[in-house]
C-alpha cells in the first residue's frame, strides 16, 4: 500500500528517490504536489489567511487506495505514491503529494492527472478557510466533477 | 449504529459521531435522515440542504435509497474538498 494520510509535512525529493533506488526500468517519473495558498479564485473573495483540512479516518484511506487500484488497472505502472496531509496549513504548505512511475511518460503523466482528479471528488476531506473577516467552508467546484468525469467516458 | 457527520454537519449537530439504534422501520439511510431530524433543532439545520449532502455506509459512498440494516457506521457530509 503506498497511499498516506498523515499531519507531516512530505519530501518530494525523498519520496522520489525513495521510490527509485535500485530500479532500473523506472524511465518516468510524474508528480504533482498541491500547495494550500492566499488567493481565493471567487473574485473580491478575500485572502486565505489558514485553512484547515478535516477528514474521515478509515474511509480516507480506503478511497485513495481504490484511486491507486484503479490506476493501476488503466497503466502501466511500476509504483506510485499518494500522501494528502490533514489539519491546519499556512499558505504556502504542501497539502497533498501524487508520484507515478512507469517506463514511459504518458502513463506517468496520465496516471498522476487521474489520480488528482479521481481524490478531489472522491476522497473525503472538506477545506475550512479563514479570512480576515471569519471562516468558511469551501464549497465544491463543478470544475473538478467536470475533470474527474473526464476518465469515466467510453473512447 | 455509529452516525458521523463532518464539516458543517458536524458544526449542526455539535457533535462528531453517535451510537444510536434507529427504528427498526428505519430501513435506509434517507429514513435515517428523516429519523434524526427530529432528534434536536441542531440536527434538522444539519440536514436543511439535503439534496448537498453526501452519505457513506460503512466507509463506501452510498444514495438516500440504500438499505442501513446490518451498518455497523453510517456517514454524513457535504460534497468533498480534498486536493
Amino acid at each position: 500500500m503506498t497511499v498516506r494520510v498523515q499531519a507531516e509535512s512530505f519530501d518530494l525529493g525523498a519520496e522520489t528517490d525513495r521510490l527509485t533506488a535500485g530500479r532500473r526500468d523506472v524511465g518516468a517519473v510524474a508528480s504533482f504536489v498541491g500547495i494550500a495558498r492566499e488567493t481565493n479564485p471567487d473574485e473580491g473573495a478575500e485572502p486565505v489567511i489558514a485553512m484547515t483540512l478535516e477528514h474521515y479516518p478509515g474511509m480516507t484511506e480506503r478511497m485513495l487506495a481504490a484511486a491507486e487500484a484503479d490506476a493501476r488497472t488503466r497503466w502501466p505502472l511500476l509504483d506510485c505514491l499518494i500522501v494528502h496531509r490533514y489539519g491546519r496549513f499556512l499558505p504556502g504548505d504542501p497539502i497533498v503529494l501524487v508520484v507515478t512511475l512507469s517506463s514511459h511518460r504518458q502513463a506517468a503523466f496520465d496516471a498522476c492527472a487521474f489520480l488528482m482528479d479521481y481524490l478531489k471528488t472522491q476522497a473525503p476531506f472538506w477545506k475550512h478557510e479563514e479570512t480576515a473577516s471569519g471562516a468558511r467552508w469551501v464549497a465544491a467546484r463543478a470544475t473538478d466533477d467536470a475533470a474527474a468525469a473526464r476518465w469515466t467516458k467510453k473512447d | 449504529m455509529k452516525i458521523l457527520y463532518f464539516a458543517w454537519l458536524r458544526q449542526h449537530t455539535g457533535m462528531a459521531e453517535e451510537i444510536l439504534e434507529p427504528a427498526p422501520q428505519v430501513a435506509t439511510a434517507g429514513a435515517l435522515i428523516d429519523w434524526l431530524i427530529d432528534r434536536s433543532p441542531g440536527h434538522a439545520a444539519a440536514f436543511e440542504q439535503r439534496s448537498s449532502i453526501r452519505i457513506a455506509i460503512d466507509q463506501a459512498f452510498a444514495d438516500p435509497g440504500d438499505s442501513i440494516v446490518g451498518a455497523a457506521e453510517v456517514a454524513f457530509f457535504p460534497p468533498v474538498t480534498g486536493g
